[in-house]
């Protein structure tokens, strides 16, 4: 018997404003426990709520980058319940009214082909603060830094089918969320966050299964794992004929497993109702024609921009555009090589290559547009071989003086004097007389040998083309 | 919509609040009693009228994106039953 | 001096003839013998008011000048005050010190006036008595073991018997406009949204609004021009601009139509009550007004709406109180659930804990639409009535209140006791303003009459309230102080 998972994400993404949805606390990361809670933010009596207009403009930026419907009016709603990092006793969210509608995102599976992921809502809440589960004095102790930071909640339909398609929609969000700047949407730190809603049934079926609810999913890896995890654990309760118990478990990365919140355990009856300290959101078209206008150009479009006007393959646009600082990256050396087939290679091999071995941003490392350029023009200019240029790359990583300056000081320049290669020439002839008889009995292939030979002895340094034909011309 | 006990509990729970044993009866009377008064709404017809959440209706205003508050942490953990190290303290949270 | 109107006292400061020093001083002594009597006031921070009282003084001799320069003054305790605790009659709050000042409180201080404490208040706001204050009742210094109404029975207490000029008060369903009727002073409920609500605890936040409580509809105009005005702060604060209230005061009410609705004035209106109310009319008619009948047919449904409106917000504004971050937490709690009901159930009283109760129901999965939903659309109703009402007169009049003050521990059913406020609820609920004056005395008790304008038409109001004054002397009625033993 097969077995079919469907998966629903709710993506929690922490907007980058520069201060809080409701209040003009500080949001940035890693202050000091409660030094960013104002009276506000710790829900003093008599303190009252008044909306970002950040939020409201990166929510509909969202929102036109999905193609989704813009409400034109939203509405804040209180969520109740008790938790000591939720300071009011309440989560404003929105529940009737989202700012975005339905909308959806396309995603590229296994097979090449792609599939159109559906997107129910994104709607803007406030972040909790958070517990801290070291002992003091056998308490819990409560920072608050985070309470009130914007979030837009991101809410898929279940479209996916697999752990795959939930990683490859899981990015493509990512891609969209980092071209529009509204969030860091670092999954390690937070600032991006996936419950993912899992259930299972006999393939061919219709109907959806019970469904549970993963939280706490901080990686892109563990959103595979724990969907992997789940599914396999409701298959094996359902052959084993139990059934599946609805309710919110918890991925532990450590023993990779999920288990049942005990905090969840009593279903809350949240008691939502239209947040009467904060009023209707209206917005008209020009104002979303205003965010339209200020939309960046997004990876879908920057692709097919590659293709055409830069002359990229279908493949190396789809690899350069899935990052948007790598995108940019790229398109500043090729601009300033008039190169886009070498800066192509360059930054999706070498660059991504030092990428994916540090762990780091293209804004981290040595290699800046400048410095990459530089030496792509100097593989055009001739000063250096394309060969030289990987020994230059390697040695530009560790040591950031100009690029210049490093070909100079290792004696890295090519060798293009007549002379001195016209001596290389004759040495190689002179070394190698079997091979320089079978090529001038017609053997052409072997001309490739004897360039290689030529190579070798200048360590690199000769200038291919100009060996090729020395040798052609001496052995005519 | 007659409540019995249970229910007074139940909504107890809701709002954490408890209700002792001996309070459960005469708190369901009160109960019972401010309910009735308030399902005189029933009789009306409301079909189609919207429900008015502001008596103005006015549009909710935007705030500037713009840090206007300064870390204040030590006066006002000094309002808190129980701190340390800038924490509040609560007995142990389980998630 | 003490019973003297914040204006007469304006001018004493001004030319002279009393500083604020002396003023103040003058006000603790009546409150230190008169108010173990009352107990009015929750708090008097009486180093904090001669201090101020002194800047006023020595910012006055450097010229400066303000309409409340020096003026002492009394702040319900609902309202924030850095540095003096804020209790809102509650044992949670019993020793909470506001780290910032509410609106209200800030623009006062900016006019110059001094804040001579904090006065009692139903818990939260959350009565008709001032009975349900942790801090013990509040007494109408009219008759002896008489409660001052509420929730705002201190303040108008306290003005009543001169302890302080004039006094801040909070209006959720009628806690400014009631115990004004009962205490005989004139207390002002502006329209929703007049008034910032920024430090202004609250109750139930699409109702609540802040106003005074006066010896005069003249001071009356003085503090609301102080205190009117949009406030970035609260979201839900308008932005209609103010105008002068003492501008409007003495224009003639000639051409004037005041409405009395038919449904306010039937037989189970208490006769004594009624005739006042028509002699009211009369006074008004005599002054020019034209009198018109008129109905709000949709008056009897405010009850209902109001109790399931405000405890529904109420539910989840008081939620905050957790013991947490600041107020009260119980004694050794087992675990965190523990440390949550013990903290609500030991630190609110019985009438907050109803209210949070009926709220949570009201909110709650399944009942949701047939409570909150229906109530907000019984509000439009309400709303609409009135819209229509003034389509036709320019104010409406009614009793304040269907009784005057009665004895503590009267009413014992919560329902009778939220039947006080039929008349003051509906206009909460359509946010339009309204006023209480006093209009006479049953039994040597006071009783006001209320007038009710539409939206932001406060200088209507007090410009017929004051006009009354001119021509009426209820509201220079003194009660004998102390009381006889």
């Amino acid at each position: 018997m097969t077995w079919e998972t469907v998966i629903g994400l709710e993506v929690h993404v922490q907007l980058s404003t520069k201060s809080k949805l409701f209040s003009g606390s500080d949001i940035t990361f890693g202050a000091e426990p409660n030094t960013q809670a104002n009276i506000f933010d710790l829900a003093l009596p008599g303190t009252l709520p008044v909306f970002n207009e950040s939020v409201l403009k990166m929510a509909v930026k969202f929102g036109l980058a999905i193609d989704a419907q813009i409400n034109k009016k939203s509405v804040f709603d209180r969520k109740n319940y008790f938790y000591p990092d939720l300071p009011k006793g309440y989560q404003v969210s929105q529940l009737d009214y989202p700012t975005v509608g339905p909308g959806s995102l396309e995603i590229k599976l296994e097979n090449g082909l792609e599939k159109t992921i559906n997107i129910n809502r994104a709607h803007i809440e406030e972040d909790a603060g958070k517990s801290l589960h070291e002992d003091y004095q056998g308490m819990s102790g409560i920072d608050l830094n985070r309470a009130g930071t914007p979030l837009l909640e991101i809410v898929s339909e279940p479209d996916l089918r697999s752990a795959e398609e939930a990683v490859s929609y899981l990015k493509k969000l990512h891609t969209v969320i980092r071209y529009l700047d509204i969030s860091d949407a670092i999954m390690a730190e937070g600032s991006m966050r996936c419950d993912a809603n899992i259930s299972v049934r006999k393939t061919g079926e219709t109907e959806l299964g019970t469904r549970t609810e993963i939280k706490n999913i901080n990686s892109f890896r563990f959103v595979e794992r724990a969907i992997n995890h789940e599914a396999r654990r409701q298959i094996e309760l359902i052959e084993d004929g139990s059934s599946i118990a609805q309710e919110t478990r918890l991925y532990d990365s450590e023993l990779d497993e999920t288990r049942p919140m005990r905090s969840k355990e009593i279903a809350n009856d949240y008691r939502y109702f239209p947040e009467p300290d904060l009023l209707p959101v209206i917005i008209d078209d020009a104002y979303i024609d205003a965010v339209r206008d200020e939309l960046p150009e997004l990876p879908e479009e920057k692709k097919q921009r590659f293709i055409s006007q830069l002359k990229l393959s279908e493949y190396d646009a789809s690899v350069l555009v899935a990052n948007r600082e790598i995108a940019d990256f790229f398109e500043k050396v090729a601009i300033a090589t008039k190169d886009s087939k070498a800066a192509a290679n360059w930054v999706s091999q070498d660059m991504m290559g030092l990428l994916n071995k540090n762990n780091c941003s293209i804004l981290e490392t040595t290699i800046s547009v400048e410095r990459l350029s530089k030496l792509i023009l100097r593989i055009k200019d001739g000063t250096i071989s394309g060969k030289i240029a990987k020994s230059v790359f390697d040695l530009m990583v560790s040591d950031s003086s100009n690029v210049d300056a490093i070909i100079k000081e290792k004696g890295l320049e090519q060798v293009s004097d007549t002379n001195v290669i016209d001596r290389l020439v004759d040495e190689v002839i002179a070394a190698n007389p079997s091979q320089v008889e079978q090529y001038r009995a017609g053997k052409e292939q072997v001309i490739g040998f004897l360039v290689g030979q030529c190579m070798q002895r200048s360590k690199g340094k000769a200038n291919p083309s100009q060996v090729n034909s020395l040798l052609k011309e001496k052995l005519s | 919509m007659a409540l019995n006990e249970k229910n007074i509990k139940d909504i107890a729970h809701l709002a954490r609040l408890k209700i002792e044993e001996n309070e459960v009866v005469e708190s369901l009377t009160d109960f019972s009693s401010i309910l009735s008064m308030i399902n005189e709404m029933q009789t009306v017809d409301t079909e189609n009228i919207p429900p008015l959440a502001n008596p103005h209706e006015q549009i909710q205003r935007l705030r500037k994106d713009a840090v206007t508050e300064s870390n204040d942490r030590d006066n006002l953990l000094k309002l808190a039953p129980k701190t340390t190290d800038g924490l509040f303290l609560v007995p142990k949270v389980i998630d | 001096m003490i019973e003297k109107t914040v204006v007469e006292l304006a001018s004493a400061l001004s030319t002279g003839s009393v500083s604020s020093v002396e003023l103040t001083r003058a006000f603790i002594d009546r409150i230190t013998t008169i108010d173990t009597q009352l107990n009015a006031y929750i708090t008097v921070d009486e180093q904090e008011a001669l201090k101020q009282a002194k800047e006023a003084d020595e910012a006055r001799a450097r010229g400066a000048h303000s309409p409340f320069l020096g003026v002492p003054i009394a702040h319900k305790d609902l309202f924030c005050t850095q540095g003096t605790k804020t209790t809102c009659g509650s044992k949670m709050l019993q020793n909470f010190v506001s780290p910032y000042d509410a609106t209200v409180v800030a623009r006062l201080k900016d006019s110059g006036a001094v804040t001579l404490g904090k006065t009692n208040c139903d818990e939260f706001a959350m009565g008709s008595s001032n009975e349900n204050s942790f801090f013990g009742p509040a007494y109408n210094p009219w008759g002896k073991n008489r409660v001052p109404g509420g929730s705002s029975g201190g303040s108008a207490s306290a003005v009543a018997a001169d302890l302080c000029a004039i006094a801040t008060g909070t209006d959720t369903g009628g806690s400014i406009r009631q115990p004004a009727s009962f205490c005989g002073v004139t207390g002002l409920k502006p329209t929703y949204g007049r008034v910032s609500r920024w430090g202004m605890v609250a109750y139930a936040s699409s109702l609540d609004v802040g106003g005074p409580l006066a010896k005069t509809a003249h001071d009356a105009a003085v503090m609301l021009n102080a205190i009117a005005g949009h406030d970035p702060k609260d979201s839900t604060s308008v932005a209609v601009s103010t105008e002068d209230y003492t501008q409007s005061l003495d224009a003639p009410l000639t051409n004037l139509r005041i409405g009395l609705p038919r449904q306010y004035f039937s037989q189970d209106l208490d006769p004594r009550v009624a005739a006042i109310i028509q002699e009211t009319a009369r006074n008004l008619e005599n002054l020019g007004a034209t009198l018109v009948d008129i109905d709000l047919e949709k008056s009897t449904l405010s009850l209902p709406a109001y109790y399931v409106i405000a405890p529904a917000e109420a539910s989840t504004n008081l939620s905050r109180y957790d013991g947490v971050r600041y107020g009260y937490r119980c004694e050794d709690p087992l675990d965190l659930e523990d440390m949550y009901t013990r903290s609500r159930t030991e630190g609110f009283g019985n009438e907050v804990k109803r209210r949070i109760m009926i709220g949570t129901y009201a909110l709650s999965a399944g009942y949701y639409d047939a409570y909150y939903k229906k109530a907000q659309r019984i509000r439009r109703l309400i709303k609409q009535d009135f819209s229509k009402a003034f389509e036709n007169v320019d104010a409406i009049l009614s009793p304040t209140s269907p009784f005057t003050a009665f004895e503590l521990g009267a009413k014992k059913d919560p329902v009778s006791m939220y039947l006080e406020d039929i008349y003051t609820l509906g206009v909460n609920l359509a946010g339009i303003p309204g006023i209480s004056i006093p209009a006479g005395f049953i039994n040597g008790l006071p009783i006001g009459a209320q007038l009710v304008a539409s939206d932001f038409r406060e200088g209507l109001l007090l410009n017929i309230a004051h006009q009354y004054q001119q021509n009426s002397d209820w509201h220079k009625q003194k009660p004998s102080m102390p009381m006889g033993v």
